[in-house]
């Protein structure tokens, strides 16, 4: 396959950032879409010129690194995929390919297509956790969780944190982001303790960074572990509740 | 220099080595915690365990990772699943067996007293992930549900689907960023150990270099602990992320840590073969698959015929024929220079005659298509996006790939190695695996390190510190490790020769796996050793490192990582000509015994072999651990 590239291209943060066209010969339909950056940036050296800058790093879908934004699409036009599983056999010969770092005010560029998304990690550490300090844990059957709360704990804990939800949404909002941790924690007996805090703690944080969540559902398309954008209906009711919970009654049972 | 290598293993019957170990380490007050800065290198399972629990205990904690996020480190890639000797399926398990199991596994090369305490603390971690909100599986009624894993004769495994890392990545993570907000940790993302700093003999800190402003900071500490992961990637092509690298441990070898049985290297069976020239890392296919897939090849040699059209009577079963008793499920490095074998023979399949077939023809037809689709679903769609081929329809191809290393810096029992100050933990470090790691047993030891050994271990070595000010950033020691990391940026960027760091990288994997991969000889070793100082000598003439040292460079960053490769290697090859003995991961073709299996030498080989870096290009020295077993009787692994 004969395609052409047009990658932005970007010195430093502060740098401006314009686009640049490439003609990429000679690519296999099996190479993954991050192997055809590989041979795009072999091909600049060649040419002494500077190889475009990307963040990777496990190729196989789950580290969350990745993070292209491929014909307006945040990791390309399959669903569920990230851009390092994604392979070019999606695309036809000839074909021009727009590439650009995911958008979002949260998420400043660094260079080239690698952004800043540490706004992320100040989400979970305002709360995304249970505080069970090491050693101090009970044996692991003591609590029953039933089996639906687990998985569905897990459909939500699967989240890889690449942001792909933010650079979808026309808000920059990352409410799915959030929302999957919040749901992940929220729906384990472990995690009632803190249920409440926890949800306010990170929904502050994270709207000191980002947009807010107007429900397009641009995010739950993105998402390449298909997360569902039920999680924030979680998120909404807990954070609702929690405004009116008296918290020192949450040992009663009901 | 180095005396005798003292592995500090405490006194008494092994069950209660560890308990009366942590009565007799020196204790540091509660309050005087907060007057030592420990640094940790690396996020994943070992390196967030320990910083999260060192940070809990009340040290201040500095945590620096090359990535932008603690949580992409590569644990978070492990599929299958986290070993405990809980005894939840009441099948005879215990932690004797785990540890039993372990020692064997491991063919015989690894210290008894570390395996036993993993052994131990294995129940205390699914306890501790639990209680983070760690989902793993579960059964109808509540409790934790168990698969079994290869190399075991129990169902011991705890598995969170097929994201078992990521899950156990995620609760360690979260624990670190909890610290990170009482401020007990302070994160240093996107930032790379590039040396180590030691002075009068002790280890006081590190240097790095910001990716982002490439500015070379010195960062002073009472202890440092690596947890920077395995060295896979030497190979080039590997189940390892990217960015995997050997950099930070060689960096400490050449201050003089010691790198114990670098010879180690698992290669894992199920791997998707390489498609084409750019294949840039392969991919794992869980073991599971072989539970129901038979692994087959044409029996002519050059059949280029599709599958469907070769007949039953066509082909050739291979490890069914070999292996009767245990067909399809023989252990990794078997199966694996079986597979070797067929390919080397013209018996591949594929385009590129580089695959053996996984036929899920059979079981499909016995239990139907929606059973091995709730087994296999996800891995059978992982398969077919890689490929484009279909796994109900079309046999999956399968070949060997470097996967985990078993090798790394030589420690003590208390996980310290032979630099006071220096700990070393998780995939770096040697001690638990001896020559071959069992499944679901990584993400075991990581956690094991991080969570309990390092917190009941460290203050052994810091309480006598107390009081004492850290080293200054401007003293001598910390200045001469700074001015050896530009000098090698500077080294690296004023080459401007003709080829990229990607070339030499490649080249250094392929002469390795075709030298010391699956299979090593003398002859092969020896022809390795020739080559690499070669292709180290082209490298500083002719790379072509283009950008800055003051902006995010990621082709300085590589280069600096391939150049380590470039010198690590030949000590790989040094330890693996001179162990003349076949164990584990570690096959050497002149030792075998007459049906192919690998052939040890317990009266000259029963040690570890701790090398001390003297220079690059000049012999490395050897130091011995013998390694003496006293609770499990030496014995040839048999699988047949």
């Amino acid at each position: 396959m004969d395609l052409k590239l047009r990658v932005w291209r970007q010195a430093g943060p502060t740098a401006t950032g314009a686009f640049e066209e490439y003609d990429v010969p000679g690519v296999s339909p099996d190479m993954s879409f991050l192997e055809l950056f590989d041979v795009l940036n072999e091909r600049l050296i060649a040419n002494g010129r500077e190889p475009v800058a990307f963040d990777h790093d496990c190729r196989e879908g789950i580290c969350g690194s990745c993070s292209m934004m491929i014909n307006g699409r945040a990791h390309g036009p399959e669903t569920g995929t990230a851009t390092c599983q994604l392979h070019m056999r999606k695309f036809d010969d000839g074909d021009l390919i727009t590439v650009e770092p995911w958008r979002a005010r949260a998420f400043p560029v660094i260079r080239d297509l690698v952004v800043d998304r540490t706004a992320l990690d100040r989400i979970v550490e305002a709360g995304g956790y249970i505080t069970a300090p090491t050693g101090s844990a009970p044996d692991a059957n003591l609590i029953l969780v039933p089996k639906e709360a687990a998985d569905a704990a897990m459909d939500a804990a699967a989240c890889i944190g690449c942001g792909a939800c933010v650079a979808a949404c026309p808000n920059g909002a990352a409410q799915l982001f959030t929302a999957a941790k919040v749901a992940h924690l929220g729906l384990l007996p472990q995690g009632q303790p803190q249920r409440y805090e926890r949800v306010v703690n990170m929904v502050e944080t994270m709207e000191s960074y980002f947009g807010s969540c107007t429900w397009h559902g641009e995010c739950e398309k993105a998402c390449p572990k298909e997360i569902s954008i039920d999680f924030i209906a979680i998120l909404a009711r807990d954070y609702v509740k929690a405004q009116f919970k008296n918290r020192k009654l949450a040992g009663q049972a009901s | 220099m180095i005396g005798s290598l003292d592995a500090h293993i405490p006194e008494g019957p092994i069950e209660e080595k560890w308990s009366h170990h942590r009565f007799d380490v020196k204790l540091v007050n509660p309050a005087n915690k907060r007057r030592y800065e420990v640094i940790v290198v690396g996020s994943g399972l070992a390196g967030a365990s320990a910083a999260a629990s060192l940070g809990e205990l009340g040290y201040h904690v500095t945590l620096f990772t090359f990535h932008d996020s603690p949580r992409r480190a590569h644990s978070i890639a492990a599929q299958g699943g986290i070993n405990a000797a809980k005894n939840y399926r009441n099948d005879g398990d215990s932690v004797f067996r785990l540890f039993y199991d372990t020692v064997k596994g491991g063919d015989f090369r690894s210290r008894e007293a570390n395996v036993y305490r993993l052994a131990e603390l294995s129940v205390n971690i699914i306890d501790q992930c639990v209680a983070q909100g760690v989902p793993f599986a579960r059964e109808y009624g509540g409790l934790l549900d168990n698969r079994s894993f290869g190399g075991a004769q129990v169902s011991r495994t705890f598995y969170a689907r097929g994201q078992t890392g990521q899950q156990l990545l995620l609760g360690a993570y979260q624990a670190l960023m909890h610290q990170v907000s009482a401020g007990t940790v302070t994160l240093r993302d996107r930032t790379e150990m590039l040396d180590l700093v030691v002075k009068d003999g002790r280890v006081v800190g590190i240097v790095t270099r910001d990716l982002i402003t490439g500015s070379v900071q010195s960062h002073a500490g009472h202890a440092v602990v690596l947890a920077t992961g395995g060295y896979g990637n030497v190979f080039f092509l590997s189940t390892n992320a990217k960015a995997s690298n050997v950099t930070a441990a060689w960096r400490a070898a050449k201050r003089g840590a010691l790198f114990a049985n670098p010879c180690y290297t698992q290669i894992h069976p199920t791997c998707i073969p390489r498609s084409d020239d750019f294949q840039s890392k392969l991919t794992l296919m869980s073991e599971s698959l072989r539970n129901d897939g038979r692994v087959w090849v044409p029996a002519q040699a050059g059949d280029a015929r599709p599958p469907d059209q070769i007949p039953e009577s066509e082909r050739d079963y291979f490890l069914e024929r070999r292996y009767p008793a245990f067909g399809n499920l023989v252990p990794r490095d078997i199966a694996s220079r079986a597979a070797k074998r067929e390919v080397d023979a013209m018996r591949g399949v594929g385009p590129l005659e580089n695959g053996v077939y996984l036929d899920l023809t059979d079981a499909i037809g016995r239990l139907g298509h929606d059973v091995i689709e709730e087994r296999y679903g996800n891995l059978i769609e992982m398969y077919e996006r890689i490929t484009d081929e279909d796994p109900y329809k079309v046999p999956m191809r399968i070949y060997p790939a470097i996967h985990y290393t078993m090798g790394g810096l030589w420690v003590d029992y208390n996980l310290m190695s032979n630099l006071p100050g220096l700990y070393v933990l998780g995939e770096a470090n040697f001690s638990d695996h001896g020559a071959n790691r069992l499944g679901a047993s990584a993400l075991m030891q990581g956690l094991a390190d991080g969570y309990f050994v390092l917190p009941a271990t460290i203050s052994d070595h810091l309480a006598p510190l107390l009081g004492q000010q850290l080293v200054a950033a401007d003293d001598p020691a910390f200045r001469e490790a700074e001015t050896n990391v530009q000098e090698q940026s500077r080294r690296l960027m004023s080459i401007n020769g003709s080829r990229s760091v990607d070339y030499f990288h490649r080249e250094l994997g392929d002469l390795l796996w075709e030298n010391c991969g699956m299979e090593r000889s003398r002859q092969s070793l020896e022809k390795a050793l020739s080559a690499i100082p070669a292709l180290r000598d082209e490298f500083y003439a002719d790379v072509k490192v283009l950008g800055e040292h003051e902006s995010l460079n990621q082709s300085l960053e590589k280069a600096g990582r391939v150049a380590d490769y470039l010198e690590f290697s030949e000590l790989l090859c040094i330890d693996a000509l001179h162990r003349e003995e076949s164990c584990g991961g570690h096959f050497r073709v002149e030792h075998q015994t007459e049906d192919g299996e690998a052939l040890r030498d317990d009266d000259e080989f029963s040690y570890v072999a701790a090398w001390e870096f003297t220079g690059v290009g000049t012999p490395p020295e050897l130091h011995q651990e013998a390694l003496e077993f006293e609770s499990v009787h030496l014995a040839q692994r048999s699988y047949a």
